[in-house]
């Protein structure tokens, strides 16, 4: 039981560190998961936390009797889940490819044909197998980065551009749900976030009438302001009454969905002379600009989810409110004791998680769809999830993994006409990667990568990570 | 332990998928290898027919799936090459239609007014391509978009006559998915027909679930939640209705169950399906089908593809009445004897009338053409 000792040693040395070497402690461990922790750890940790690094006296109850949250508990499963490690990130995307590609090998008929007779020439079979397999993910890729069989090199990559502008929103709502998790919360309420900038943002583009530019401004600070309000709210409920943000977000989508079945049964929101629940389409000055040409769907809406990336990625690693977040997210009530104001943050927090979304929402409304319907926000905001959490809650990784899932969606148009490939395929690999992400012990285990190795070399780092919640 | 531990159970369970997978394969893969270089190759026509669905998918058991059967079967009979998309939400639409047209498709196939607009915009930009649209009709035409809609009315008109004659309680309930116009239309048509019942007979059959004079009743809120649709059918029971007519695509499922339940109980209910002859398609209820009110997609989209690939396309929509059976009752099936001789000559006559243009059924929700 040599690994009681080694925390404990530790431990000795965090508390008698200075705080002047804790204090500008921001930086995560990207590479280096928190582990499951022994008691030893947690006690240190707990004392590292009461003191607030040493800046403070030790209050009179331990830190983690105080909390809800203590390390170790449910809630550092959930962040380990969220923060952990790329390379697990990366093999998940990888088994779910393999695995869907078995799959739709599995519901190929010239697979099953071959199959009949297995055992007379297994080659015919193997073949079948690779061939469905790699037909509908050569397809994928010509149908979200590059198709060769175009007639000119603009046509070539209009996929890609096809990617971009499916991820873009993926981008912005992923961002939310990140940002809000390295506060702590988990904000599943993307989805009525989107839909609440979406009726803003719509209702301003055809119902006001204004001139170019101004116009287009007006509806995408209606949007953020529509998806801010929304998980403001959110956020001043968790912090004023404690309910839990989980459920406040699951029932702020349900009423953010019926009140727009509602509008949309309204005339205000209806097209003249017509009863379908579909808005009027937004006026040309209210859409955001192809930023390629008319013969792509790409609209400025992608480079504001840049934009919005650089500035999460500011907010969080080189500002004191991204600091304090952070903070928040690691430990509420240490949080508190080194003078944070908690509240404060959990509403900001929820607030430009919310504008986030929102962007999402004016990217529909503005840059693809141009009208309102009751599906506007599609599933992204349960996407958004999923690729926050394929991006580990890092604005850059989440970036990342919208791209990637906004290239599954694109490509899954031409796996379906060109091979026949249901869409729910890429579902399920979509599904199958949450679920790989989900369990990573399940993924190094089948990649022979032992975690327990890198545990020792790292037990001291992870632990300051705890503290301030990581970043990258 | 722990480790060994986890090693093992990991160890037994790859065992048992093997195993599993050996099993399988042992029992399928004992046929005889074909000769090789014996590949059909039939392609008869080089005409494509596409179908671009919409949120439903060609699995929900409505109209996205009737014109994707109609397509299919013109796939069989007349030997054109199909290619299908499914949209999974609203955000599908337009990448879809422009996959399409760059796939060459010589007729895509829309289904839902949701896709009105993706549909104007790819048609403008593509003139040589032919479209399609179920359920939905433009304000001004567009010269290669031919609408197929329907007026349903007609025939939920004859079903409502059908079950305020049937009726023993003298309440008859109906219930919507989402209101759409595609929706309410068979609600007004229904509530027309009792009301007719009513003032022929001098009887006061009472209508549930929707008010036609407002525009407004029973809704689930979707297309999917069966439970939703279970419920208000039992809400419909208990105020005493016998007779139901579920407009919601599989939510009428819902419906089914919850009047299963009470026929089990000893109730006499009965159920009227919508969009196709639900004794086929719905099976698991045929006892307790009474009639359904038909729309036939499968038949119009087949014939819109025969007509474009004989080169006969016209931007002319196609409106379903029940003049060209577009629209229709289905037959009573099982329930045959339990409908009265004069019930039946009397729906002749009615739809004699409606055909004949002596009997209007208008509904806000009607065809404009």
């Amino acid at each position: 039981m040599s690994e009681q000792d080694k925390p404990k040693h530790v431990a000795d040395e965090n508390t008698t560190e200075s705080p002047a070497t804790r204090a500008p402690e921001g930086r995560a461990p990207e590479k280096t998961a928190p582990g499951p922790k022994t008691p030893a750890e947690d006690a240190a940790a707990a004392t590292a936390l009461d003191t607030a690094g040493g800046a403070m006296q030790p209050s009179a109850v331990p830190v983690s009797a105080q909390s809800g949250i203590v390390p170790g508990g449910a809630d550092t499963l959930v962040r380990r889940i969220f923060t952990g490690s790329g390379i697990v990130s990366v093999l998940a995307v990888l088994l779910a490819l393999i695995l869907g590609g078995l799959l739709i090998a599995s519901t190929d008929k010239q697979v099953g044909a071959t199959a009949s007779y297995l055992f007379a020439r297994p080659s015919d079979f193997l073949s079948a197998v690779w061939t469905a397999a790699t037909r509908s993910y050569v397809a994928l890729f010509q149908g979200s980065v590059f198709n060769p069989r175009g007639s000119s090199v603009a046509v070539q990559f209009a996929p890609l551009m096809e990617t971009l502008t499916i991820a873009t929103p993926l981008i912005t709502a992923g961002l939310g749900v990140a940002l809000a998790f390295r506060a702590g919360l988990f904000n599943i309420g993307a989805q009525g976030q989107i839909i609440m900038a979406g009726i803003l943002a719509a209702w301003v583009g055809f119902a006001l009438h204004l001139p170019l530019g101004l116009h287009l401004l007006l509806v995408l600070i209606a949007g953020i302001v529509g998806g801010a309000l929304w998980g403001g709210l959110v956020g001043l409920l968790k912090a004023r009454t404690g309910a839990h943000e989980v459920i406040l977000t699951i029932m702020f989508n349900y009423i953010a969905l019926y009140f727009l079945r509602y509008l949309l049964n309204t005339p205000a929101f209806q097209r003249p002379g017509e009863s379908n629940p579909i808005s009027p389409i937004l006026d040309p000055s209210a859409v955001y600009p192809q930023i390629l040409g008319t013969q792509y769907r790409l609209h400025l809406g992608f480079l504001l989810a840049i934009a919005a990336t650089v500035f999460v990625w500011w907010l969080l690693n080189r500002s004191t409110v991204g600091f304090e977040f952070r903070a928040v997210g690691a430990n509420p009530k240490a949080a508190l004791t080194a003078g944070i104001n908690v509240p404060r943050a959990t509403v900001l927090v929820m607030a430009i998680a919310g504008a986030l979304a929102g962007m999402s929402g004016v990217a529909q409304v503005a840059g693809t769809e141009k009208v309102l319907t009751d599906g506007v926000a599609a599933t992204y905001g349960f996407d958004a999830i999923t690729v926050a959490l394929l991006g580990r809650s890092t604005p850059w990784g989440t970036f990342a993994a919208g791209l990637l899932f906004g290239a599954f969606r694109a490509g899954a148009v031409q796996m379906q006409i060109q091979t026949g490939t249901p869409i729910d395929i890429v579902l399920v690999v979509q599904s199958l990667i949450v679920l790989f992400i989900a369990a990573p012990p399940l993924v190094r285990a089948l990649f022979g990568l032992n975690p327990r190795k890198k545990k020792a070399a790292t037990a001291g780092k992870s632990k300051k990570a705890a503290t301030t919640g990581g970043a990258a | 332990m722990k480790n060994s531990l986890r090693a093992t159970l990991k160890r037994g369970s790859m065992t048992g998928v093997a195993t599993a997978g050996a099993a399988a394969l042992l029992l399928t893969g004992c046929g005889a290898a074909p000769e090789a270089g014996s590949t059909a190759s039939a392609t008869a026509s080089d005409y494509t027919g596409c179908i671009v669905s919409d949120s439903g998918g060609f699995d929900d058991q409505s109209f996205n799936q009737s014109s994707y059967e109609g397509l299919k079967k013109a796939e069989k009979d007349l030997g054109i090459k199909v290619n299908q998309v499914e949209s999974k939400t609203n955000n599908d639409f337009e990448p879809n239609l422009r996959a399409m047209v760059t796939a060459g498709c010589d007729l895509t196939v829309t289904v839902g007014f949701l896709l009105g607009d993706a549909t104007k915009a790819q048609a403008t930009a593509n003139p040589d391509s032919h479209f399609a649209i179920i359920d939905f009709g433009y304000e001004t035409p567009i010269s290669n978009v031919k609408p197929i809609i329907y007026d349903t009315a007609q025939a939920a008109f004859l079903a409502g006559y059908l079950a305020a004659g049937s009726t023993k309680t003298g309440t008859v309930a109906t219930f919507g998915g989402i209101k759409i116009p595609t929706v309410t239309i068979f609600m007004d048509g229904y509530a027309d027909g009792v009301k007719y019942y009513n003032e022929k007979k001098g009887k006061d059959v009472k209508v549930l679930g929707w008010d036609k004079a407002k525009q407004d009743g029973s809704f689930t809120g979707d297309f999917e939640k069966q439970d939703k649709g279970k419920q208000l059918t039992q809400n419909f029971l208990d105020q005493g209705a016998d007779i139901v007519m579920p407009v919601a695509g599989p939510v009428g499922k819902g419906a089914g169950a919850a009047l299963k339940e009470a026929k089990a109980a000893g109730k006499d209910v009965k159920l009227i399906w919508v969009d196709s002859d639900g004794f086929l398609t719905a099976p698991d209820y045929k006892d307790l089908m009474l009639s359904s009110v038909m729309k036939q997609m499968g038949e119009a989209v087949e014939t819109v593809v025969k007509e474009d690939k004989d080169g006969k396309f016209s931007n002319t929509p196609y409106v379903g009445t029940l003049a060209n059976d577009g629209v229709q009752l289905a037959p009573f099936h099982e329930l045959e004897s339990q409908v009265p001789a004069d019930l039946k000559t009397e729906l002749e006559q009615i739809k004699k009338d409606i055909v004949d243009g002596k009997l209007k059924v208008e509904s806000a929700a009607s065809p404009k053409a």
